[in-house]
């Protein structure tokens, strides 16, 4: 059996880690670097008169990535995830603030696609892009195939968001052993060296879990190496993101009313402006002012001092949304804030002072002399949990041998009734697997067919709930009315994924039952969508290996190839250039080799000769969307009516000319070429 | 009931073999709350007793353990764990566990014992009519004055809070009868006569419990 990895797959950052010995530790990119930023860039197709007449798309994942979300953003993705198990009629919060493209033709009701450049991709597909490249890190690192893993969702993710997480693993090539709650692998990280002596008492934790996109609060008894969750909520729509959207308001509002300037048409300014507040957010969280200063097109600047004061009441109103769910949290568990032993602190954007705050009023923490864990770095701690979870699925640790998780299914399940409100069949916070049986029957003399309608959510009313999925109980036996009694079964399995089985009680009769997941993705569609055959094929694993190794040595060499070009290049001393050609000419060398270590150890001395060169090219590109394209913005304005440049704050672009986006097979798209950087 | 596995009589939770450890297939689907956890059929339940058998029985059961097993073994576990489950959220709580071993005991309790439409919530028992007459009035008096923008007067609202808090205590004493009912269950005397007292209080806690959750969600907009 290979080995099974632990997965974060985060709105901002993405993460893979695994068990060494007794330890979960994070394995690091190509790049060095333990994050994978979840960002997905479309390489310009290939217009190779040779290549075949599909095109075969390539994707750039993570800190490669990032360049081109200013460069060329149109071919760009981030933060994704506020998409996955969502349709079209239920983003429109998200289309104010986001720069996302729906394609033209997708339908209320349907399963979402994006456009990136000329093509267009489900959200299960670009996550799919970035699970692969943490797939391939992780192959990389410890040297042998990665077919199986653990992944982490926001406790507060529905039915069809956990569904769209499972399928893009398995587009990426993985088996997706476990969806585990993001607080709930927290907790497992953070317990581990404690929870299994039997000596200790019962400890009851609460996990404040504040990401990029999403806000967890879970509530456990650690008992015994048992993990029990007793209640959990959140607001899968709240995060770090928020903050940058508010920051950016301000300074995009304050560009106009002081320069004139609108930029609100030019999403590279906008990124370029979007990179400089978030800089100027994560300063505030060690500094007491930041300071903003911004080339604008025209060359003005935009000087800006934000004293931290000034920051906190403006993001107060987003920080204010996760005292609710805590509060709710903490009345379901039946416990006050004085019973919560131990505060776990998750999510990058638990770093700003505001926030600890916050955590220690809601739980009275300093008025108990108590203070709330970060020792482990709150944008790891997710994916080390998960690697411990994937180490007690593999039941060969003896560090994890005693241990397991008890997980809640965060929102209750309802059926519609007549009238259309909610009868309940499961409530929150009830520990997964969990199961509830519902009988019906018939309305009118010889009815063969009953259509259920199951939802998700807390609201009364079924047009608040979340719809999950509608489905008919075909061929039961014509009877009388009221007679026939079908026993509908509903099944939450560990993952939080609902599974329904109905049977007519008289007849015997099995219902046929077709589960249409309201916005779900059919197995069919999914095999469609697998990222690539590649993959799968049961070739030489050392051979893929070295083949892999190769394409990463040829994109680096093809990028050195080119710097001269830039003018960033100028900028570099006389050594730093030689450093760089010495390593270029090394590479170059070794490439041809079979020696897989030596490859890849030509490859990262590359990539460091060139990383400040790297540096100073995304400078550029930042300084070159605010300044260089003020012709492009005034012709933009001419058309102002007929083209909208897709930006962070009006509905975002449904594109303009729909055939450029041809449906895509992707079954064979071979991707190449996101591992440099 | 024998193990499906290794046929020895099962002992303990019919859920897992305590023998040869094997969980059971599809004739777990026929047990109870009671028999899945493995504990008597009775009211009095020991909580820490209840709640280590869970623990040591998911263990046992749980999906985690057989993630490399067959694919019937992990069907098997995956119901057995639910069923679990689902005793455990049932048993645990006191008024829940009453109202499951009554059903199972064939008595019609709650909605299908009041029937449809005529729900046991919408009539007060006959010793509260008087006294819910009364507090009705005073709700629809804060109500109405809500709708007004006026502030409520202060005798309504302290009226209306110390009778959420009588109801309140209603309750308690509602609880603690039916823990003596259920000891007289338990202790096999009078069965049938416990059961009919249990289930007109199970009855009186609905109504109480309904009556005290509208008052407070009124007296909570009034404040």
């Amino acid at each position: 059996m290979g080995p099974i990895v632990g997965i974060d797959l985060g709105t901002t950052n993405s993460l893979v880690a695994y068990m060494q010995g007794n330890e979960p530790v994070v394995i690091p990119g190509v790049d060095g670097s333990n994050l994978v930023p979840s960002i997905v860039t479309l390489d310009p197709l290939s217009t190779d008169a040779t290549a075949e007449a599909t095109p075969r798309p390539t994707v750039t994942v993570g800190n490669s990535a990032r360049r081109a979300l200013i460069a060329t953003p149109e071919r760009a993705i981030y933060s994704v995830k506020r998409l996955m198990g969502r349709g079209i009629e239920d983003i429109g919060e998200e289309l104010k603030l986001f720069p996302f493209r729906i394609a033209p033709d997708v339908q209320p009701g349907e399963v979402l696609r994006i456009t990136l450049g000329e093509m267009s991709f489900t959200p299960s597909e670009i996550s799919a892009y970035i699970l692969r490249q943490l797939k391939r890190n992780a192959e990389r690192f410890l040297g042998t195939p990665v077919k199986q893993a653990v992944i982490t969702v926001p406790a507060y993710f529905n039915d069809a968001q956990r569904q769209a997480t499972r399928d893009a693993g398995r587009m990426a090539g993985l088996d997706v052993l476990r969806l585990v709650n993001e607080p709930t692998a927290a907790a497992l990280a953070y317990g581990l060296d404690r929870a299994t002596d039997g000596s200790e008492p019962v400890r009851t934790v609460a996990v404040y879990d504040l990401g990029g996109g999403t806000f967890d609060v879970s509530i456990l008894r650690l008992n015994d190496g048992i993990f029990e969750v007793v209640a959990t909520n959140g607001d899968t729509h709240l995060g770090g993101d928020d903050i940058d959207n508010l920051l950016l308001v301000v300074a995009l509002d304050e560009i106009r009313a002081e320069h004139g300037v609108d930029l609100r048409q030019q999403p590279d300014a906008i990124q370029a402006l979007r990179k400089a507040v978030i800089e100027a957010k994560i300063a505030l969280s060690a500094e007491s002012v930041a300071k903003l200063d911004i080339e604008l097109p025209g060359g003005d600047r935009y000087r800006r001092e934000i004293p931290r004061a000034v920051y906190e009441q403006l993001i107060s109103p987003v920080l204010e949304r996760t005292a609710g769910p805590c509060r709710q949290a903490l009345a379901d568990a039946g416990i006050v804030p004085e019973q919560v032993d131990e505060v776990v602190l998750v999510g990058g954007s638990t770093r700003i002072p505001a926030v600890r705050t916050l955590v220690d009023e809601i739980f009275h923490l300093s008025a108990r002399g108590r203070k709330p864990h970060t020792e482990l770095n709150p944008d790891e701690v997710v994916a080390m949990g998960a690697a411990v979870q994937a180490s007690i699925l593999a039941g060969n640790s003896a560090a994890t041998d005693q241990l397991l998780l008890l997980d809640v299914t965060p929102l209750s399940l309802g059926i519609e009734a007549l009238g259309g409100v909610v009868a309940r069949v499961l409530q929150r916070n009830s520990t997964i697997p969990a199961s509830a049986t519902e009988h019906f029957t018939t309305g009118v003399d010889g009815q063969t067919n009953v259509a259920i309608h199951v939802l998700q959510g807390e609201r009364e009313l079924a047009r608040d709930c979340r719809s999950l999925a509608r489905f008919d109980l075909k061929g039961i036996p014509p009877m009388p009315a009221g007679l026939p009694r079908i026993e509908v079964k509903f099944l939450i399995d560990a993952n939080g994924i609902l599974q329904v089985s109905a049977r007519e009680q008289r007849s015997g009769i099995e219902a046929q039952i077709e589960v249409k997941p309201t916005y779900g993705l059919t197995d069919e569609q999914v095999e469609t969508m697998i990222l690539d055959s590649f993959d799968h094929a049961e070739e030489d694993f050392a051979e893929r290996q070295l083949i892999e190794a190769r394409l990463e040595a040829d994109t680096i060499l093809s990028a050195v190839a080119k710097a001269p070009e830039n003018a960033a290049w100028s900028l570099l001393t006389e050594n730093e250039r030689s450093a760089v050609f010495a390593a270029r000419d090394h590479l170059a060398a070794t490439q041809s080799g079979s020696d897989l270590k030596a490859i890849r150890a030509a490859t990262t001395a590359l990539d460091q000769a060139t990383r400040r060169f790297a540096e100073l090219m995304m400078d550029q590109a930042v300084s070159a969307a605010m300044r260089g394209k003020t012709m492009q913005a005034a012709d933009r304005t001419l058309n102002a009516d007929e083209i909208h440049a897709p930006h962070p704050f009006a509905p975002a672009q449904i594109n303009q000319q729909p055939d450029q986006q041809p449906e895509q097979q992707l079954a064979t798209t071979s991707a190449t070429g996101e591992s440099h950087d | 009931m024998n193990c499906t596995s290794c046929q020895k009589p099962m002992q303990g939770s019919l859920l897992v073999c305590a023998a040869c450890g094997a969980v059971q297939g599809d004739g777990a689907a026929a047990i109870d709350y009671f028999q899945a956890l493995g504990v008597e059929r009775k009211f009095g339940l020991n909580a820490g007793d209840l709640e280590r058998e869970f623990h040591r029985l998911s263990r046992r059961l749980h999906p985690d353990r057989f993630v490399r097993a067959t694919a019937e073994e992990q069907q098997n576990s995956l119901r057995a764990t639910a069923l679990l489950n689902d005793a455990w959220r049932t048993l645990r709580d006191p008024v829940e566990r009453v109202e499951y071993l009554l059903k199972i005991e064939g008595h019609a309790v709650g909605e299908e014992h009041a029937g449809k439409g005529k729900s046991a919530e919408r009539q007060p028992p006959p010793d509260l009519l008087e006294e819910v007459f009364e507090l009705n009035m005073q709700l629809e008096e804060l109500r109405m004055s809500q709708k007004m923008g006026e502030t409520a007067e202060a005798s309504v609202v302290a009226d209306l809070t110390a009778a959420a808090t009588r109801f309140e205590a209603m309750l308690q004493t509602v609880d603690e009868r039916l823990a003596v009912e259920g000891a007289k269950w338990d202790s096999g005397e009078s069965r049938a006569q416990a059961a009919s007292r249990m289930i007109e209080l199970l009855d009186r806690r609905r109504y109480v419990r309904n009556l005290v959750r509208d008052v407070r969600e009124t007296l909570k907009t009034a404040a």
